[in-house]
């Protein structure tokens, strides 16, 4: 049908199977038009001859950090680590990881998923949680890589104490999935702030 | 030690956390099962190994109750999510036919619920331009334009209202098309001195500039119009063979719009005071709130990410600092105390003289304004008379602009933490805005009841120079707002686009530290409540206003809009989304409650013109509403004044501060148990690790 003409039109865009569309409506918290530019965008990042199966290929994960969503983010390389779903170790996402990706982050996604990603996306280590090296990272994610644009140690301690005073509620010294969930429930600008716009 | 192997670690610790009221509710709001709810808890896993595993178990549906939380709300990967939602298929085939009938009508039910919110969202009146706005500037200023939107909203709903229920009948009923008729009752008991009005009208060969006088000062042609209160002298009108109570419907839709504002406004700050009234006992802005939900992933240009580094370790430093300074402040010895509260005192003492400076200053200014404009104004020019007739308004822009210098200035002798700070000048600032409208109507009113003569004293009012005074209050009104867009856009144009010419050509140092100018939000969102404040009163005596208010704010969006993308950099202190939205939201009510003070005082103490206006047969404004009752069947009468009387009140009163004394010691029994179970997690745990 729709794929032979466009196939036959000999034009670089592929389009998306209806099932597959449809399916993906149901599995992620995106509409159908944010499916199909996602597709739009996933192809633009592939080679021209790999573009007609574009749902089966992996993108490496050089290409995915030129995305304007996550070429300014700090957290770049956690979010690539996190969705990817390589068995080879080297972080490359397929199409499903990307729709995984904009899903998560899109604003009708539940703060549930979001506060779930995003305590895999801090846990630096991947050892299911958050101690004191952890939020050191993260923290010094936020201010900014460079010297002058992080806080000294005092700081650091004063500010990690603060912390793990909040949100560690069974005193163990690190933040655990149950935790961070329950700290999130009672931060009121996370559900802005983890929505990618647009 | 004797080192526990992970999986029984696990699960103690959290079963205790799945108790705590806030995970409860979380839990409630997924509309998982029983079966599925348990595996959770179950399922709660320590390591990362331990989460893949628990996912790829998935709830394990048994009989028919089958886990109704879609397979898209389950984190995990797509593949995962898939043979989830196969498993959910496969158990479908086990349901009643009753039951796949509704889960099938549920699920197309939301799939069309979606679609609808999708295109409701097209419809949004400048929703491409906010979230450009959000994308380039951050959330907080976006929600001041957001909150613009909501205001010409408001203001167009209120002057629909208006329109549909008072101007459109009394012009019917005036021009006489669908055989209506409308009929001035003579007036009974009332001296027939108090019922000459003549307005002026502008007639014969005027000269042109006496048209845009009257435009900027609502005299002349404009005074007879529908615009102002002296057009709805009709006490009875007839649609078409209905009759129609033209004054208690003028009366009835100030309530409603009333009504409907302060609705309104309390829907939209529910969110927002839930989530202060919850984290009142922990710092609003705790440090968990910035470090986890610090970054805004919608920032996609790299010169604003450098930008909101930046301001989040300025942040994180401000309040790191702000903790010192609380202990070194809890460590004062009590001669610096002394010191510090002699030097408050002080400071309000001076915040309050600098205020009753403005106020009298108003006062002076309208009284002068009232006065000379009562005299002929033929022999002044054009220029003399605009000045003269904006004089109250000048002098209240220029307090208001002012007094939040000098109390910023103050504040710094004060020795607060920057947070309380930032909260007391603003509060200051709020007052002198919202106080000096009411200084203003305070000192018209002082005007318009000031009688010598006996002759005065019988119509209540002083019927020579002010036969129809609802009118004169609603073209102070009038003049009011006209003259604050006047300001917002001579504003844009000679303070903020200058300045941006003069940063980006002149080298000097002065200049170039000076710098471009912030979006001082605190102060537009001041500026816009007061034009709102004003609007509301004003609508009573000026039925058109919302309409120019609505129009008024329109263009204000744009114009602030280009002011911000041209003469504006980014903020050097964020301000956060959350708190911002409530915070207008209170402002925006503390302006309602203001307007209703004056609005009150007129309709229901202050006698209504006898020469105009729809109230002519009435000794106040209010006096249509008994008037009606009275002419209501005797049962409704009985109950209407039963529900008015003492015998009604005192236990309805008492009713609902029994009600409110109920919940407030809910919430305390709430806040021990809290208490308690986190001692008891604490405790658990440290049992666990001796064992």
């Amino acid at each position: 049908g729709a794929e032979a003409v466009r196939a036959a039109m000999g034009g670089s865009a592929s389009v998306l199977p209806r099932d597959a569309l449809s399916e993906y409506q149901e599995l992620t918290f995106l509409n159908k038009q944010e499916i199909l530019l996602a597709y739009k965008r996933f192809s633009e990042l592939l080679p021209k001859e790999e573009r007609e199966n574009a749902c089966s290929v992996r993108v490496p994960k050089s290409q995915i950090l030129t995305l304007p969503e996550l070429r300014a983010n700090p957290f770049q390389h956690r979010i690539c680590r996190v969705f990817s779903t390589s068995n080879a170790g080297d972080d490359s996402m397929s199409f499903e990881d990307f729709l995984d990706m904009l899903s998560v982050f899109s604003d009708s996604a539940t703060s549930d998923i979001k506060s779930h990603y995003a305590f895999r996306i801090f846990d630096f280590d991947d050892d299911g949680t958050l101690d004191r090296k952890d939020l050191e990272k993260l923290v010094n994610c936020l201010t900014g890589q460079g010297e002058e644009s992080r806080l000294n140690n005092a700081e650091m301690e004063q500010l990690i104490r603060n912390i793990l005073e909040e949100s560690d509620i069974d005193k163990d010294g690190t933040i655990n999935l149950s935790e961070f969930q329950h700290v999130i429930s009672r931060c009121p600008d996370f559900a802005r702030y983890s929505s990618i716009c647009g | 030690e004797v080192f526990l192997p992970e999986e029984m670690r696990g699960p103690a610790p959290v079963d205790f956390l799945q108790e705590l009221p806030s995970y409860q509710s979380a839990l409630r709001r997924r509309t998982a099962a029983t079966t599925a709810g348990s595996q959770e808890r179950r399922a709660a896993p320590e390591g990362f190994a331990g989460l893949r595993a628990a996912e790829a178990q998935g709830p394990k549906p048994e009989g028919s109750e089958l886990a109704l939380r879609p397979a898209r709300e389950h984190p995990g990967s797509m593949a995962e999510r898939r043979r989830l939602r196969d498993h959910q298929q496969v158990d479908i085939k086990y349901l009643s036919g009753w039951e796949q009938w509704k889960r099938t009508s549920s699920k197309s039910l939301k799939r069309a619920l979606s679609e609808v919110k999708e295109l409701s969202s097209y419809l949004k009146l400048w929703r491409r331009d906010i979230h450009s706005i959000e994308g380039k500037f951050g959330t907080g200023i976006q929600s001041y334009f957001s909150f613009l939107r909501f205001l010409v909203l408001l203001n167009f709903v209120i002057f629909i209202l208006m329109f549909s229920f008072v101007t459109l009948p009394s012009v019917i009923s005036k021009s006489g098309v669908f055989n209506s008729s409308f009929a001035k009752i003579p007036l009974r008991n009332i001296d027939s001195h108090c019922t000459v009005y003549e307005p002026s009208g502008n007639k014969g060969l005027v000269y042109f500039y006496t048209y845009l006088k009257d435009l900027l000062t609502g005299t002349g042609i404009l005074e007879v119009t529908v615009l102002f209160y002296g057009y709805y002298t009709i006490d009875a009108a007839w649609i078409s063979m209905m009759r129609y109570n033209l004054p208690l419907a003028y009366l009835l839709a100030t309530f409603a719009y009333l009504a409907l504002s302060l609705l309104w406004i309390i829907i939209r700050s529910v969110e927002g005071f839930k989530q202060n009234l919850v984290h009142a006992e922990d710092q609003f802005q705790s440090y968990c709130n910035k470090v986890f939900a610090g970054w805004d992933f919608c920032i996609t240009d790299t010169n604003a990410a450098r930008l909101k580094h930046r301001s989040l370790l300025y942040e994180l430093q401000t309040d790191l600092e702000e903790e010192r300074r609380k202990e070194k402040i809890a460590g004062r010895t009590m001669k610096e105390k002394l010191r510090i509260y002699a030097l408050r005192v002080l400071v309000n003492v001076v915040v309050i003289a600098v205020l009753s400076g403005c106020f009298y200053s108003i006062y002076r200014a309208t009284v002068f304004s009232q006065e000379k404009s009562n005299v002929s104004m033929v022999y002044m020019t054009l220029e003399a008379n605009l000045l003269v007739q904006y004089l109250p308004s000048i002098v209240i822009t220029l307090a208001n602009f002012i007094a939040p210098l000098i109390f910023s200035f103050l504040i710094t002798f004060e020795e607060y933490s920057p947070a309380f700070e930032i909260r007391l000048t603003l509060m200051r600032c709020i007052f002198v805005r919202l106080a000096s409208i009411a200084v203003l109507l305070f000192s018209l009113w002082s005007q318009i009841s000031f009688c010598v003569t006996d002759k005065c004293n019988a119509c209540g009012y002083n019927y020579e120079l002010y036969p129809c005074w609802e009118t004169d209050v609603g073209r102070e009104m009038y003049k009011l707002m006209i003259f604050d867009f006047i300001i917002i856009l001579a504003g844009v144009l000679f303070l903020d686009f200058p300045r941006k010419l003069l940063v980006t050509h002149c080298p000097c140092k002065l200049v170039q530290w000076f710098g471009l100018q912030e979006f001082g939000i605190s102060d537009n969102v001041l500026e816009i409540v007061y034009g709102q404040t004003i609007c509301w009163i004003g609508t009573f005596f000026s039925p058109l206003l919302p309409a120019i208010a609505t129009i008024k704010y329109f263009i204000v969006f744009y114009i602030k809009k280009i002011s911000l993308k041209y003469t504006c950099k980014p903020a050097a202190k964020p301000i956060r989304a959350s708190s911002s939205n409530f915070f207008f939201l209170v402002v925006l009510l503390i302006g309602l409650v203001l307007a209703f003070v004056p609005l009150g005082i007129s309709i229901a103490r202050i006698p209504s013109s006898k020469a105009c206006g729809p109230f002519r047969n009435f000794n106040t404004s209010w006096a249509v509403v008994p008037d009606t009752v009275l002419g209501f069947p005797k049962g409704l009468q009985q109950v209407l004044y039963g529900i008015a009387s003492e015998a009604f009140a005192v236990p309805f009163f008492m009713v609902v501060c029994l009600i409110m004394f109920y919940f407030i010691a809910l919430a305390g029994a709430h806040k021990r148990v809290v208490e308690l179970l986190r001692e008891q997690l604490v405790l658990v745990r440290s049992e666990s690790t001796f064992l």
